[in-house]
């Protein structure tokens, strides 16, 4: 048994691949509870970064600066009554929301926080995200259909259209994203051997990224880009957020497909549009963003031989500076932490709101410090990058929601349908050209 | 749904003897009285193909209260603050316009430092109320952002507002012959210090708007209506101007001493949303010129005319209309000699202006639906009253 526990332990593959139950159990636990942790931060983080956007505060009262907003929400929406409408289709209303939370976690079996953190890793990876988040829209569908009311319904057509015509312009992107990976030459045009075989696996495709030594949002530059820029519009629309948002469009259909639902319901449709969020910008970042890669992933400096580093003497100088920024990051949001507490005003009913702003802030320097040990440094840099890169994603969306209105319906099929798609197809016919211009040179040569 | 079969539009738009399978797959779609966007209690009943209006009704009358039956069991003094509950986020141009048409019946006329004063703050208040349309027309097109920006300048509106009066809202700043109060300590100073503040605000609008690529696409071309049609339908204000009919009352029949100040009146060509938007914006900056001059050169003197303690006005009626921020605010008053109106009419621009409804989104997609009644800017407290 012990032996079976610790077999893993010193394997260089996901556990999925080592055929390890114990240790994917194990992983699946955990990023179950770390994409809900996403979730519940995300859901404070975007109040908060909004409010300020919009020249207000956001939550105040629950916690230090409105800190305990998600779990007072959470609460608030566990002891809600369950409604469920008398006319509803009762197994198609209660199937919707638990549908549409699975398939948002389910995509996460394949994403690689790290080369050796992620569940498992397919050799039809990204084909498998892509065919498991569409099946999302089934569970929206259900939900407008189940709820037996016009709004929902018509909600739950507008997102189905939507989902349904992104994702044609999604899947070009990706698979220009997939056709560089046969491109093994170093740098942004470097061409390389068009003879070599491609991946679909996710690991696969950022190790692809680091042996060319370039992010591939830079590689044949700009189509690299453009395709990141069509994979990044697609998602907004398929995750359905501002200003993509039209199947909940609040102004127009009250609250779209979930207009009859209230309560836990209502929360798990919420968590569901939240993990998809997540899992769709991991996609992103998986494909173009280098995945777990460091910034500069290419950039290693000379060879340093200082204590602690000695089971690593092949690491640079540089890569012994970025191994600090988790740690660092912390530090920073504890220093704020703290700049804040000793910034709020000495009234005796905040007194117990400083203290927890002080406590919050040791905690956040304690896990800081856990990260500067080395051990934990080295384990935790893929995971803290591949984060950092979702929490920037997050970031856009919340911007985004603050800055643009809504498109109506026919400009959004518009958008899909006329821009993206022609958008698409151009970039990877572009990739392939350009990959192939060798071999076409030399083809013309031979023709002339 | 049985209930709106009822009425006369459901079949008179059903269409007849060309019509295939596909045409009975109509839904009817109430929006409303309870619906996010509807600015208050109006219920539309929409007839829809898909995302597709083929028809609409108005049903309103969810907040009425019966004002103008109100206003006959009242003395002319005692009715003054309801006309405030009419509109309430323009309270201070509804105020004006009564006190007009009273003081029209009474031939007596307010001395000029109180028409500077009346001047002041209704242009203040048709910036406050652009500035909540703007808002909240944003908000349905899907901008949340805008709505908090105009909440923040507004709000320095109504701070001037309540050091004047001592209310917000509802603020029966004016009376009969004049104003009550005289202008605070600093008046001047805090209007002029608003005009510097809020005028870059302005430009911070129409940063997020003006240009931005989905909310001109939005509003471009929808809720069209041309000028013709604005004069057939009786429609005044912004969105008559926007259509390019230069009409406004404060320069076609001027009360109140506008004919004192100089300002123009902006116009737009094409009738559809975004023209309205930028009428309004044009607005909120002449809005600014009119209240720079009036507070930089208010003259002093009395600020109540004499009014006798009991008003008994002669027989006779009067209709008096005013540019309100929404469009030609009427007072109609029969007077019968006693110390009541025998019976007074409101001419509210936003119950008139709603009539257009049906014509602007007709063959549009719900979500102009929502973009037209936001640029129409009714408030249901007037369209009831």
């Amino acid at each position: 048994m012990l032996d079976y526990v610790t077999s893993y332990l010193h394997s260089n593959v996901t556990p999925g691949q080592a055929g390890n139950w114990l240790w994917s159990l194990v992983y699946i636990l955990i990023i179950f509870a770390g994409v809900s942790g996403i979730v519940i931060v995300m859901n404070w983080g975007e109040r908060k970064a909004l409010a300020h956007m919009q020249v207000r505060l956001g939550p105040m009262r629950v916690g230090p600066h409105g800190l305990m907003q998600p779990i007072a929400d959470a609460i608030k929406l566990l002891t809600k009554e369950d409604i469920m409408p008398s006319e509803a289709d009762k197994p198609i209303f209660w199937m919707a929301p638990v549908w549409v939370v699975m398939i948002a976690f389910s995509v996460f079996i394949v994403v690689p926080f790290g080369p050796t953190h992620a569940v498992t890793d397919m050799n039809i990876g990204i084909l498998f995200m892509l065919g498991v988040s569409s099946l999302g829209v089934l569970g929206v569908v259900m939900a407008g259909w189940a709820s037996n009311s016009h709004f929902p319904l018509m909600g739950a057509l507008r997102s189905s259209a939507q989902m349904v015509s992104y994702e044609i312009a999604m899947g070009l992107a990706v698979v220009s994203a997939v056709v560089m990976t046969s491109f093994t030459g170093l740098g942004a045009y470097g061409i390389g051997d068009a003879s070599a075989s491609g991946t679909l696996s996710m690991i696969g495709i950022v190790q692809a990224q680091a042996q060319q030594h370039v992010w591939f949002v830079f590689k044949f530059f700009p189509v690299g880009l453009v395709a990141f820029f069509i994979f990044a519009v697609a998602m907004i629309a398929e995750t359905n957020r501002a200003p993509f948002d039209l199947p909940e469009a609040e102004s127009e259909l009250v609250a779209g497909f979930h207009t009859e639902y209230s309560g836990l319901r209502w929360s798990l449709f919420m968590l569901g549009e939240y993990a998809a969020m997540v899992a769709v910008s991991s996609i992103a970042i998986t494909l173009w963003l280098g995945g777990w890669l460091r910034p500069f992933p290419s950039v290693h400096g000379p060879a340093i031989n200082i204590p602690f580093f000695w089971e690593h003497p092949e690491l640079g100088v540089v890569d012994f500076v970025f191994s600090f920024a988790p740690a660092m990051v912390l530090f920073v949001l504890a220093f704020f932490c703290f700049f804040n507490a000793a910034r709020m005003p000495k009234h005796p009913l905040l007194k117990i709101q400083t203290m927890g702003l002080y406590a919050f802030g040791l905690v956040l320097g304690g896990v800081g410090l856990i990260l500067l040990a080395p051990p934990v440094r080295d384990r935790i840099q893929d995971i803290f990058w591949f984060v950092f890169k979702i929490a920037c994603f997050m970031y856009m969306y919340i911007w985004y929601r603050a800055t643009w209105p809504r498109y109506r319906f026919d400009q959004l099929m518009k958008v899909g349908w006329k821009v993206l798609l022609p958008l698409g197809l151009g970039v990877l016919l572009m990739t392939g050209i350009i990959g192939l211009s060798p071999e076409i040179l030399a083809w013309l040569k031979g023709v002339v | 749904m049985t209930d709106s079969t009822k009425s006369g539009f459901y079949e008179e738009t059903t269409p007849g003897k060309d019509q295939t399978f596909l045409d009975a797959n109509e839904l009817v779609l109430n929006m409303g009285p309870q619906h996010p966007s509807t600015h208050g209690v109006l219920r539309v009943i929409l007839k829809l193909d898909g995302e597709k209006v083929l028809g609409t009704e108005c049903v309103i009358g969810y907040l009425h209260r019966g004002v103008e039956k109100i206003a006959e069991n009242r003395t002319y003094a005692m009715f003054n603050p309801y006309v405030d509950r009419m509109d309430y986020v323009a309270a201070v141009s509804n105020g004006l316009g009564y006190c007009l048409a009273v003081e029209k019946l009474l031939n007596v006329e307010a001395p000029p430092r109180a028409a500077y004063i009346r001047v002041i703050l209704a242009e203040l208040n048709r910036m406050a109320s652009h500035q909540l349309w703007l808002g909240t027309h944003a908000l349905d097109i899907g901008a949340m952002t805008p709505l908090f920006y105009t909440f923040r300048d507004r709000e320095e509106i109504l701070k001037i507002f309540e050091k004047y009066c001592g209310a917000r809202l509802t603020t029966h700043a004016f009376r009969i012959g004049g104003t009550l109060y005289e202008t605070y300590d600093g008046f001047e100073q805090e209007v002029n210090n608003f005009v510097k503040f809020v005028t870059p605000k302005i430009d911070e609008y129409e940063e997020l708007l003006t240009t931005n690529r989905i909310w001109v696409e939005r509003t471009r071309g929808v809720g069209l209506l041309s000028g013709k049609d604005c004069i057939d339908l009786g429609v005044t204000g912004p969105v008559l101007r926007a259509s390019g009919v230069k009409w406004d009352l404060r320069k076609a029949q001027p009360y109140s001493m506008y004919e004192k100040f100089d300002f123009e009146i902006p116009t737009g060509e094409n009738g559809d949303t975004y023209d309205r938007y930028l009428v309004r914006i044009a607005e909120l900056r002449q809005s600014l010129r009119i209240i720079d001059q009036a507070v930089n050169s208010i003259p002093a003197g009395p600020i109540m005319a004499k009014v006798p303690k009991i008003m008994k006005p002669p027989v006779g009626e009067v209709y008096v209309s005013i540019e309100a921020p929404k469009g030609e605010l009427g007072y109609f008053i029969v007077s019968d000699g006693s110390t009541q109106p025998y019976r007074l009419r409101v001419r509210p621009p936003s119950f008139v202006n709603l009539q257009a409804l049906d014509k602007m989104v007709r063959g549009s997609l719900i979500a102009d639906v929502v973009a037209v009644i936001g640029t129409l800017d009714i408030v249901l407290g007037e369209v009831d009253r």
